[in-house]
């Protein structure tokens, strides 16, 4: 698939892989494609991050690379690694052949044959089809140090593996890097990328989105999950339910027969919305149905308007 | 770019790359429509939620004036520009610019506003409030000489594992990388095993300190011993808080003591005030628990726990304050006090939610401090039980 033109056609290509997105996001989206730089996005967990990059290189059918992010993430896991037991035996047959060319062994054993490579690498080889998309998910969670490194990694698109030489990208792939801000980023990865803040959708968007991914669930009901959920994004709780947690609420009450929303069921499914045993002794009960009465009517004024 | 010096102006950190960057991403969108163009400046400017308010006063402020926008077009767009007659729109409008620049500048800064909003909060200059704060009862030589000895203070934390490894000859895993390499030095025909062990890091380290009235006695001495720890290690946040809460890390990585102290008093607006410690740690848990204690954190919660409004959900909050980090240590001055007794409200809701409970009044309780903090951490260590039992 060739890129987007402008950000229309960006928005389209999101969309033709079941991404309702913003026309702002779209913006973001397409700068960094025709710019070829990283989009960093950051937002509260759920709200459709990591899915901006699975939906981009399914639409333009290129390969999807992810490096989930952890604390002590380091060089061996995220970018390559040699494979130690096949160079071991490798050493094992040149001296039982009695062959012991010393430069001949070193050159054969730090060879791509024996390189293991993670993601960061493969991002920078040639793909068919396309650059992939490298996904840095959640990179919150990997410590400085990695930061840091990714800091030359992305400047410039290549790696140094001292035994093999430079390798670098003819066409940097498409980055996206993802964070929940369990912990500020450093400006200096930032400003080597589009930000994008990534919020809560409007309520109009969220059943667009729920119509899309939950498309056996009962119109009537759907509305209802919104509305219920837009007025849970205004209380304070503990934790907010993202999109995801949307979705798998309408799922959870069509697995269920619901037809439309009412207390008790509410109150049995709540575990899929909340995930803080606080939040929901928050919401259970009289709050609950106090919440679904006021969505209730302001359907039905928005039926009578 | 003008408006990149609007936001700069405003309080949003830009450099000169920042605008060659803007330029190249606003040619490859296009001016079509203002919207667009919005998102196109804000995907380059901005790249902090918190600057997004900001970022959105200056760009309607200053995009108000469409002849600017004109300006804009005829900067990047070289080839629309030509004639005299453009020059000298080009010129008027340069002149709109600086006119909109200097004369609205207040107007674009909303950082103004928050600063305007301090004063009115403070009825006194906030210097001279942090000078009446120091120790009472400590002579002007022996507040600098506990000043000195907080500076030589380091606080050994109890390491913990990472996931990351070094060599070490002793070390309970193998080196591959480094085995391999070796090997190859003598052809193959010996292979030096290599050793590696986990590498081991202090856990992060997160200060609440009170600041109210009833520990103002303390304030001082306390920002001396946090404005050490900060600067002793990486990853110290410390968070003040009275009747609201302030995150004032920034401000104390300041390696000079008293310009640290100095900007602090500028920036918290509730010195020696009243105490809503429930407010504040509802605040703490819901803004700041996740971002500052998500590594597992050692949490140094100082107060006396005499709270204002002890109702306000105190014993809730302290329960999930002490669920997301590794250890919740108490300092509390009052436990100076021969006869101290876990009456008050505020701390009989605490006690239960704490793993270590200790005195903080002067310098020995303070190198005390250090020694415990050097130990492994373990939730629930001795003593704590004890006062536990009193309050109950």
């Amino acid at each position: 698939m060739r890129l987007p033109d402008d950000i229309g056609a960006t928005k389209q290509l999101l969309q033709e892989g079941d991404y309702i997105a913003d026309r702002s996001l779209a913006t973001a989206v397409f700068l960094a494609l025709s710019l070829e730089r990283p989009l960093f996005l950051e937002g509260e967990a759920g709200v459709g991050k990591t899915m901006v990059a699975t939906v981009l290189a399914e639409t333009l059918g290129r390969r999807l690379l992810r490096l989930q992010c952890y604390e002590g993430l380091d060089v061996a896991s995220a970018v390559y690694e040699w494979n130690y037991s096949r160079q071991m035996i490798e050493i094992r047959l040149a001296e039982v052949a009695g062959d012991v060319d010393r430069e001949r062994l070193g050159k054969d054993i730090f060879s791509q044959e024996f390189l293991i490579e993670r993601p960061l690498l493969q991002a920078l080889e040639p793909h068919d089809g396309g650059p992939p998309v490298l996904l840095i998910d959640e990179l919150d969670r990997a410590d400085e140090p990695f930061e840091a490194y990714l800091l030359e990694v992305l400047a410039d698109f290549q790696i140094s593996i001292p035994e093999i030489g430079t390798i670098k990208a003819d066409r940097p792939p498409i980055v996206i890097i993802t964070s929940n801000r369990t912990r500020e980023i450093h400006d200096a990865l930032k400003r080597r990328c589009f930000y994008y803040w990534v919020d809560y959708p409007t309520a109009e968007r969220e059943l667009e989105i729920l119509r899309l991914k939950a498309p056996n669930a009962d119109i009537a009901l759907s509305r209802q999950v919104v509305g219920f959920i837009q007025k849970l994004r205004g209380m304070d709780l503990f934790k907010l339910p993202g999109i995801a947690e949307t979705i798998d609420w309408t799922n959870a009450l069509t697995q269920l027969d619901a037809l439309a929303l009412n207390p008790e069921t509410i109150n049995d499914t709540l575990g899929t919305l909340l995930k803080y045993q606080d939040d929901i002794a928050k919401i259970r009960g009289s709050e609950a149905a106090k919440i679904l009465d006021q969505v209730n009517m302001e359907l039905a004024a928005e039926r009578k308007g | 770019m003008h408006f990149a010096r609007a936001l700069r102006a405003a309080g949003l950190p830009i450099g000169p790359g920042r605008v060659l960057d803007a330029v190249r991403a606003v040619e490859t969108v296009g001016i079509t429509n203002r919207q667009d163009f919005y998102w196109t400046l804000h995907a380059v400017f901005v790249n902090r939620h918190s600057q997004r308010e900001l970022f959105d006063q200056t760009f309607h402020l200053f995009w108000k004036n469409p002849q600017i926008l004109e300006k804009m077009m005829s900067l990047i767009l070289p080839e629309i520009r030509g004639t005299e007659d453009a020059d000298a729109r080009d010129r008027a409008s340069r002149r709109v610019i600086e006119a909109l620049h200097g004369g609205s500048e207040p107007e674009l800064d909303p950082a103004d506003e928050y600063e305007v909003e301090f004063d009115a909060a403070l009825t006194y200059s906030p210097a001279e409030m942090l000078q009446r704060m120091d120790f009472e009862e400590m002579s002007a030589a022996e507040i600098e000489a506990a000043k000195a000895a907080i500076r030589r203070m380091r606080l050994p934390l109890h390491q913990v594992a990472t996931r990351r490894f070094r060599r070490d000859p002793s070390g309970p895993r193998i080196n591959m990388r480094d085995t391999l390499r070796s090997a190859m030095r003598s052809g193959g025909s010996s292979i030096p095993l290599i050793r590696k062990r986990q590498r081991q890091r202090p856990p992060e380290l997160v200060v609440l300190c009170d600041i109210s009235g009833s520990m103002s006695r303390y304030s001082r001495m306390l920002l001396h011993f946090m404005h050490a720890l900060t600067n002793d290690r990486d990853r110290v946040h410390t968070l003040l808080f009275g009747t609201r809460l302030t995150n004032v890390t920034h401000y104390l990585r300041e390696k000079d003591v008293d310009v640290a102290l100095d900007r602090i008093g500028e920036v918290v607006e509730d010195w020696s005030g009243g105490t809503r410690i429930g407010h504040c740690l509802h605040e703490f848990n819901r803004d700041w628990s996740r971002r500052v204690l998500a590594q597992g954190a050692v949490l140094l919660f100082i107060s006396d726990g005499l709270d204002r409004d002890p109702s306000s959900g105190l014993e809730a909050e302290m329960e999930r304050l002490h669920k997301s980090c590794r250890t919740l240590i108490w300092l509390n001055p009052l436990l100076r006090y021969e006869g101290f007794e876990p009456r008050a409200a505020g701390i009989r809701a605490i006690l239960p939610h704490v793993d270590q409970f200790r005195p903080v009044h002067n310098l020995e309780s303070l190198e005390q401090l250090t020694k415990v903090l050097g130990e492994p951490v373990s939730r629930r260590a001795e003593g704590v039980t004890q006062w536990q039992r009193k309050a109950a």
